[in-house]
């Protein structure tokens, strides 16, 4: 069931067009991602849907409603966080969800949200005091004061530490668990693999691939490599004959096998084992929506 | 109007941790007081009337409180909102931007008029300040001055792309406003030429208000002054009405 629909959707800045004909549906209950790199048209995308841009052409649903016509009523029911917004520094972590929770009609209790972000100890913080993991968590928990339908995340882990952002990504994917719908952009595609049900994505305000990860990566025909260490050469011609092995290569003591087939690492490890072939260090390195992305543009995308 | 109680606590918490804003409009024009007060007394002189130069500055201090809220604060803590993406923060949830704009509006009111109260009680307790007016009159002309104002600082605050321009524009044109309207020197002191600049300024027509009020002026003889910042008030809500920008 979709519970968020664009058509269309095209929206100019003077003479830039920032987002060019995109229609997508976003269905209830997932984690949908919009990748690409900065200045793609994403923020733009997210800002139209939650009814804080006009737009030049198009159509917009969201949950039914009109994100412009009925925003009132949409921003009840939604949770935004936004990337380029913030709240007055001089503001205590309770005092800011205290203050927002009073702007909505239905709310759920804040200290429970303080506690399950992790901002226990920051309660009576000033918000110009925290860290920016600190503050993206915040963020999140206003973005969830309402108890919304939808939770749109915008660039949530943009200049966060790895392991900040590893703490977000289980705190979005407790926010599905919790029956919501989430639509994050990024511009990390390990982010989007981690996190999303599916991606579109998106570059020059265009939509150039839309699918579940997996999907993207598989339709790529991208070469898998497994890469172990091993010591005698003789197995290379046994591996080339597996069903879906497009090439072996061995450099000194390191064999390298391309392929294709969703089978591969069972087969490669059952005729080493098979031939008492005595190897280490095996590991797989997959095609990845990095991958996607320079194949589809033929470009690295920007950080 | 949901929400506009937490807002307005919010806004007060905000302006009383800010420490430039509360030092320049509730200590600053105090320590004023206590300067000019120290030096001249607060004797009659027939150079003011039969009044004393504490009578006369205290109505003319609390014009420059007016001043400063409307220009220097209010232009300040909207654009400071907007350029920080206080405000879009806001616009995500279903706030009404009349609460917000509201909000300001009651909680600088509030901030002048403390700072008028506090010149008062210093000026009956240090210097036995003299009142000959009607109190509701002061009042109501407090009132619309301070309204005026505000509504000058919003269109700044709207015209003005950042913080620093909004706080730039708002110096330019406060201080002349400041020195030159009778405010922090009586106009009696001023020379003919810039006595005819002073009548260009709408916080002239302020501190005339004020005094005149003061020693039991009547409304009639404002006329010209109380259409000015009636108008100035009127042009002022439907310009920041219309400019208002979140972003």
């Amino acid at each position: 069931m979709a519970i968020i629909k664009v058509e269309k959707l095209r929206k100019v800045y003077g003479k830039t067009i920032a987002v060019d004909d995109i229609s997508f549906e976003v269905k209830k209950g997932e984690i949908f991602g919009m990748i690409g790199p900065n200045g793609a048209g994403k923020s733009t995308t997210i800002e139209c849907i939650e009814g804080l841009r006009h737009l030049n052409e198009g159509r917009i649903s969201v949950m039914g409603l009109n994100p412009l016509s009925d925003g009132y009523a949409l921003r009840e029911l939604i949770g935004i966080q936004l990337q380029e917004a913030n709240l007055y520094s001089r503001i205590k972590v309770w005092e800011a969800l205290d203050l927002y929770a009073a702007l909505y009609l239905k709310t759920i209790n804040y200290d429970s949200l303080i506690e399950s972000l992790g901002l226990t100890d920051k309660r009576d913080s000033y918000v110009g005091k925290l860290s920016g993991g600190q503050k993206q968590r915040l963020f999140i928990a206003l973005a969830l004061i309402n108890n919304p339908e939808v939770v749109f995340l915008d660039e949530l882990t943009t200049g966060l530490d790895p392991q900040a952002r590893r703490v977000m990504w289980k705190l979005v994917r407790d926010i599905q668990s919790q029956g919501k719908t989430v639509f994050l952009t990024t511009h990390y595609m390990e982010e989007a693999e981690q996190l999303c049900n599916r991606v579109a994505i998106i570059d020059y305000g265009r939509i150039i691939a839309i699918d579940s990860p997996e999907n993207l990566v598989r339709n790529l025909g991208i070469d898998s490599r497994i890469i172990f260490t091993v010591k005698e050469s003789s197995i290379i011609e046994q591996l080339k004959k597996i069903k879906g092995v497009n090439r072996v290569e061995q450099r000194d003591e390191r064999m390298i096998v391309y392929g294709q087939s969703e089978e591969l690492v069972g087969e490669v490890v059952n005729i080493l084992i098979k031939n008492k072939v005595y190897f280490r260090n095996l590991r797989t390195e997959q095609p990845t929506l990095d991958d996607v992305f320079l194949n589809l543009t033929g470009r690295e995308i920007r950080d | 109007m949901r929400g506009f109680k937490k807002y307005l606590i919010i806004e007060f918490k905000l302006f009383l941790r800010e420490p430039e804003a509360f030092f320049f409009t509730l200590i600053f024009p105090l320590f004023i007081l206590l300067v000019f007060g120290s030096i001249y007394g607060n004797q009659p002189t027939p150079f003011f009337g039969g009044h004393g130069t504490v009578d006369v500055s205290v109505p003319a201090y609390m014009a420059i409180i007016i001043g400063m809220s409307g220009l220097m604060n209010i232009p300040m803590a909207v654009a400071t909102e907007r350029e920080k993406g206080i405000l879009k923060r806001l616009r995500a949830t279903p706030i009404h931007p009349r609460t917000i704009l509201l909000g300001w509006v009651v909680v600088y009111f509030i901030v002048t008029l403390a700072g008028a109260l506090l010149l008062i009680i210093a000026g009956k307790i240090i210097y036995n300040l003299r009142f000959e007016g009607n109190p509701i009159s002061v009042f109501l002309a407090f009132t619309l001055s301070t309204f005026s104002f505000l509504s000058l600082g919003f269109v700044i605050a709207s015209v003005a792309p950042t913080a620093r321009t909004a706080n730039i524009v708002g110096s330019v044109v406060f201080f002349p406003m400041m020195f030159l309207s009778g405010a922090t020197f009586p106009s009696q002191i001023m020379p003919e030429s810039v006595r005819r600049v002073s009548d260009l300024l709408p916080l002239t027509y302020v501190v005339k208000l004020l005094q005149g009020f003061w020693f039991g002026g009547l409304w009639e003889d404002h006329l010209k002054g109380i259409i000015i910042l009636l108008g100035i008030l009127i042009v002022g809500v439907v310009i920041s009405a219309k400019t208002f920008r979140w972003e």
